[in-house]
């Protein structure tokens, strides 16, 4: 049961983990319809932006502050060559393009910093909770504690920015309807390139967080898939729907990886581990075949 | 970068017609054809094995070339995807018609896919520690060469290195690895390894790419084994590591194969790597006499490969510099049969590959003592050496904590040519008779 | 003036009915086809067979797959490369286990096998639609490449996972050379991409037109929804399998479950997206670009900067490569929208006039 506990928790802070990446995918998918494959690549960018900045000889609270510069201008230019003029296309188009996008970013990045992979220490040690493994015998990582109340403090943070500040409120608009929004006079160009930049934001802490659980290298652009069944079960426009999707596709991973495989072994010959890489994924099929919208997605009505 | 080794390859072309005295000679080049990986997940791995690679051709071209002949070379971007490492072989195989040294790939799946094709054109394929590995019987594979030592075989040196610590029998051995063709050929060798020796073997995969691995070292946990071996590539290694940091796992009983053995993997994982061992073919640091002579040499003379100078005396570099060592003793044996300042073609230098003689004497010569172990190969056995020292990060550096370790050849080998038995009868191959071999 | 259909008067049923009604379009396409088939293997050299040709057709074929499923019946897929990959494990096995089984047939039961895999994740679309539906494809491709490691029978009980393909061999004829595959692959593709021009301007086609449109309009309209569903994702799978089967025993030889990665799935989907989602031409014009366009980057930069005098280092080119190619994709999308194969279809209105203003 102790052991059950532990992998439950383990899994649920993992899921945290893949939420800050889902996050980054709701926040353009909410306001723009884009569905940006290139998020995983910006995690990618913002984290080599830190570790780039440092290596130069910022302390880290400046790399940070630059690394954000950088993924603001990063939205801008996006905004102002790219989707700008796609503005009205089938949305595979925009999904496509941002595709592209994805490829300009994975060479540019380290063209800019170098590919070496970095290490990148946020102070924080990632080691089990003394106290906590003396008492209940359950290993909890510090780290993946402390990302957890990160991640909580930005939904927190983006919740209150939403639903109380002006451009929040905006957004919310140009979410529901572009065109009616347009037609009420919200500037739908700085809108975008607002949500690309909060975007960008997520990203880099996204990016810091797990650069500095895995270490700052190409393969950050991976957490992406880790994103999509959180994605897929949360709903593409809840941000609330991002976080428990992630809890949810965490917890259950963790869980099947250690109780399926030797449950399937029982009937079949083999090793059947490695089941996290396709679970979720079933998870959430089966999910949607109950909730075809997702947790927590907007119910769509067809009409003829 | 081949217009630079185009622009060696004029100048050599223009020192041959300004000295009329030395005419054919230097005119003769020797060309080796080099898919590499520089972008995408592996990248930086790439980067620092092929820099070493084009840095020591450049080296045996400044200091006279291969007995004469110089080296030229070309490359070509696989991105460690095996589609585009057919394309990039297809395209520059017409340069290799009349000269071809070895070719290395650094990729199983792409080395894989070549098996075939390389075969049926004649030029030499060589997998340093990777790729098809019961390629080590020559009679079944003449034109492939898992040079130096497989998985199978390093997998045994690293248990026999944990023997050495301890008594194995009734210990609990975990194998995590990475769920592909490259991560599952060792589970034979390490099965066979755990009925002789009598400790108890439990396997877990990770799935590709292995950046989430709590689940799995939950399980190690719980599992309370006295020792890991580790076969990861890419972002899992740092993964394992922090993990296992996570988990309270000592990392002084974690034991990696080559491939989780760089700088490239424990540096990201900063302090969680302190302890960690790891099996290597190569040394790295720069006090070997050979990689400080590149240094001086080729980055004196502003040719170097790689643009980060402190890649040099990696593991990665260090081993793309033993790579190419090989592959240059290779035409240099050729050239002893077939003719001294010829360029040697892909027939005949897979028969240099085939009847290497790199003994201790050798390496010596060539600078190179402690780089690499001596390797010597037949064609009854492609490997040559099968011999791999462990090695442990300070946190800093690699420090070698044993000497030369040879895996269980007698366990071992019989595997290679039962699979490679199994190759023949399905692809309808006749082996070759290995005694009228010379 | 060139391309006027003006003048060209049916007179049977049949003659209206030909796939290809337009004089010009029928004399454009067999001189396609005989370049293809005549001139092509004439001049070509193994380079071009080996590493551009065989693999551009096959991957035309499986955007062509792709392109049934996503672009006539509008169902999002993202597992095409794990539908190859049934298709070329099931190959390998029919080879293998049945005695004496002809290498066509087993190329047939191949595409089937691969269709029936396709129908059983093709079930939830019935429910789930669009970006959603993308999930039903992932958890295809990741567990069907996790299947073919798991479980060894399926590769013969390699160690490693990694099958290597029998040499092809049809009514006593060794299909060995470059050119020889070629021409094999040539001659499916352009068979499949005959019949795939036919189904969808049939019944079966238009109503898969009709669902992607407005499936719940279609539904009014009397379309069986599930049945029309399943059949598209039936028929892209039958198309991917066949092409994973040709991708294993006519281009790489050798083929590990890894190699037919998520990536893969997502080069085909650039491939319709680039080339013209709903368009038989498109696939072809898309698997040219994507296949063709890296390898035109890797040849003309390192030449490119040779003559601009600059000084790259080894992982710079292909850095810029990389970039580059990203970079066309958003500017061929920002200049067309709807693919290559609409850019043909601007064409031939124009040609419609040229070289007359009206």
């Amino acid at each position: 049961m102790q052991f059950f506990f532990e992998v439950l928790i383990g899994g649920l802070l993992s899921g945290i983990m893949y939420s800050l990446v889902a996050l980054g995918f709701v926040l353009i998918f909410k306001a723009s319809g884009v569905f940006n494959f290139a998020q995983g690549a910006m995690v990618y960018l913002a984290a080599l932006s830190v570790v780039g900045c440092m290596e130069k000889g910022a302390p880290i609270w400046l790399a940070v502050i630059l690394a954000f510069l950088v993924m603001v201008v990063f939205g801008v230019l996006t905004e102002r060559i790219v989707l700008r003029r796609m503005v009205n296309q089938s949305p595979i188009s925009l999904f496509m393009a941002t595709i592209g996008l994805a490829f300009f970013v994975q060479g540019a990045a380290p063209l800019l910093w170098g590919n070496q992979p970095r290490g990148l220490d946020i102070g924080l040690v990632d080691e089990p909770i003394p106290y906590i493994l003396d008492t209940f015998g359950i290993v909890v990582s510090r780290f993946d504690l402390a990302a957890a109340g990160i991640a909580a403090a930005l939904v927190l943070v983006l919740a209150l920015f939403f639903q109380y500040t002006r451009v929040g409120r905006a957004l919310r608009a140009v979410a529901d309807d572009h065109q009616a929004a347009m037609s009420i006079g919200i500037p739908l160009q700085h809108i975008w390139v607002m949500v690309w930049g909060v975007a960008g934001f997520v990203a880099l802490v996204a990016g810091m967080l797990w650069g500095a659980r895995n270490g700052v290298q190409f393969a950050l652009t991976f957490a992406a898939l880790k994103a999509l069944p959180v994605l897929i079960l949360g709903g593409f426009t809840s941000v609330p729907g991002a976080i428990v999707g992630g809890l949810i596709i965490g917890a259950s991973e963790k869980l099947a990886e250690i109780y399926l495989p030797p449950l399937m072994q029982g009937v079949l010959e083999g090793n059947f581990g490695g089941i996290e890489g396709w679970f979720p994924y079933v998870l959430a099929l089966v999910f949607l075949l109950v909730r075809p919208e997702g947790l927590f997605g907007e119910k769509h009505i067809d009409r003829v | 970068m081949f217009n630079r080794s185009r622009k060696i390859a004029l100048m050599a072309a223009l020192v041959a017609g300004a000295f009329a005295s030395v005419p054919a000679q230097a005119a003769e080049e020797e060309f080796f054809m080099i898919p590499s990986y520089r972008v995408g997940p592996y990248g930086a791995n790439g980067n620092a094995f092929y820099g070493g690679f084009v840095d020591y051709l450049n080296y045996v071209n400044m200091k006279g070339g291969i007995n004469g002949v110089t080296a030229t070379w070309e490359e070509c971007e696989t991105e460690y995807n095996n589609a585009k490492g057919i394309e990039c072989y297809e395209r520059m195989k017409s340069k290799a018609r009349t000269s071809a040294g070895p070719i290395h790939t650094m990729s199983t799946g792409i080395s894989y896919a070549l098996i075939d094709k390389t075969a049926a054109d004649h030029l030499p394929l060589a997998m340093m520690g990777y790729g098809r590995t019961d390629a080590v019987d020559g009679s079944v594979f003449p034109y492939a060469f898992p040079l130096v030592t497989t998985y199978q075989m390093q997998a045994s040196a690293i248990v026999k290195f944990i023997a050495g610590k301890e008594a194995l029998k009734g210990k609990k051995i975990v194998f995590l690895y990475h769920d592909s063709a490259y991560g599952k050929e060792p589970i034979v060798a390490l099965k066979a390894e755990a009925s002789l020796n009598k400790f108890t073997l439990v396997e877990i995969p990770v799935a590709h790419p292995g950046n989430e691995q709590g689940a799995q070292w939950q399980r190690i946990r719980q599992e309370k084994p006295d020792w890991v071996i580790f076969w990861g590539w890419g972002v899992m290694n740092q993964t394992a590591l922090k993990t296992a940091q996570k988990m309270g796992f000592p990392r002084d009983h974690m034991i990696g194969s080559w491939w989780a053995g760089s700088e490239e993997d424990v540096i990201p994982a900063g302090d969680a790597a302190k302890g960690y061992m790891s099996a290597t073919w190569n040394v790295s640091g720069k006090n070997v006499p050979l990689i400080a002579d590149i240094e001086k040499t080729v980055y004196g003379a502003g040719k170097g490969n790689v643009q980060d100078k402190g890649k040099l005396g990696t593991i990665l570099y260090n081993r793309g510099v033993s790579a190419a060592v090989l592959s240059v003793e290779a035409v240099r044996r050729a050239q002893e049969k077939y003719g001294k300042g010829k360029a040697m073609n892909g027939e005949q230098v897979r028969w240099g590959l085939e009847n290497l003689k790199l003994d201790d004497a050798r390496i010596k010569a060539l600078g190179a003592t402690g780089l690499l172990p001596a390797v010597m190969t037949s064609c009854a056995n492609h490997e040559g050496s099968g011999k791999v020292k462990i090695q442990q990060w300070d946190g800093s550096k690699w420090v070698l904590v044993s000497d030369w370790i040879e895996g269980n050849k007698a366990l071992i080998h019989p595997l290679f040519q039962a699979s490679a038995a199994q190759y023949a009868k399905e692809k309808g191959i006749t082996p070759r008779d290995c005694s009228k071999e010379k | 003036m060139f391309y006027r259909e003006t003048g060209q008067f049916k007179t049977s049923y049949g003659a209206d009915q030909q796939i290809f009604p337009i004089r010009q379009d029928r004399i454009g396409v067999g001189l396609v086809l005989a370049v293809a088939f005549l001139v092509v293997p004439a001049l070509a050299g193994e380079y071009w067979f080996n590493a551009i040709l065989t693999p551009f057709l096959i991957f035309a074929l499986a955007a062509l797959g792709l392109n049934i499923l996503t672009g006539y019946a509008g169902q999002l897929s993202l597992g095409s490369a794990a539908f190859m990959a049934v298709g070329a494990y099931a190959a390998y096995n029919f080879q293998l286990r049945v005695e004496g089984i002809p290498i066509l047939v087993s190329f047939i039961c191949a595409g089937l096998t691969a269709a029936g895999v396709g129908i059983l994740f093709g079930l939830p679309s019935l429910r789930i639609k669009g970006f959603y539906l993308a999930v039903a494809t992932l958890a295809a491709q990741f567990f069907i490449v996790w299947c073919l490691t798991k479980f060894p029978w399926l590769s013969n009980n390699s160690s490693s996972g990694v099958i290597s393909t029998p040499t092809v061999k049809i009514l006593g004829y060794v299909f060995d050379g470059a050119r020889d595959k070629y021409l094999l692959v040539l001659a499916i593709v352009s068979v499949m991409a005959l019949m795939a021009k036919n189904m969808v301007r049939s019944k079966t086609g238009r109503s898969w037109m009709a669902v992607r449109d407005m499936d719940v309009a279609a539904e009014v309209i009397g379309i069986p929804l599930l049945r029309t569903k399943l059949l598209a994702f039936a028929v892209s799978s039958f198309y991917c399998g066949v092409a994973g089967a040709l991708y294993a025993f006519c281009y790489l030889g050798s083929v590990e479950p890894d190699g037919f990665s998520l990536d893969l799935s997502f080069h085909i989907l650039f491939m319709i997206i680039i080339g013209g989602v709903g368009s038989i031409l498109g696939s072809f014009l898309g698997a040219a670009f994507i296949l063709l366009l890296p390898i035109l980057l890797d040849v003309l930069l390192p030449e490119l900067s040779s003559l601009l005098h600059l000084q790259l280092q080894g992982s710079t080119v292909s850095h810029i490569q990389t970039m580059v190619f990203g970079a066309l994709i958003m500017f061929f999308l920002v200049v067309e929208p709807h693919g290559l194969a609409r850019l043909w279809q601007i064409a031939k209105e124009k040609l419609r006039l040229w070289p007359f203003p009206h």
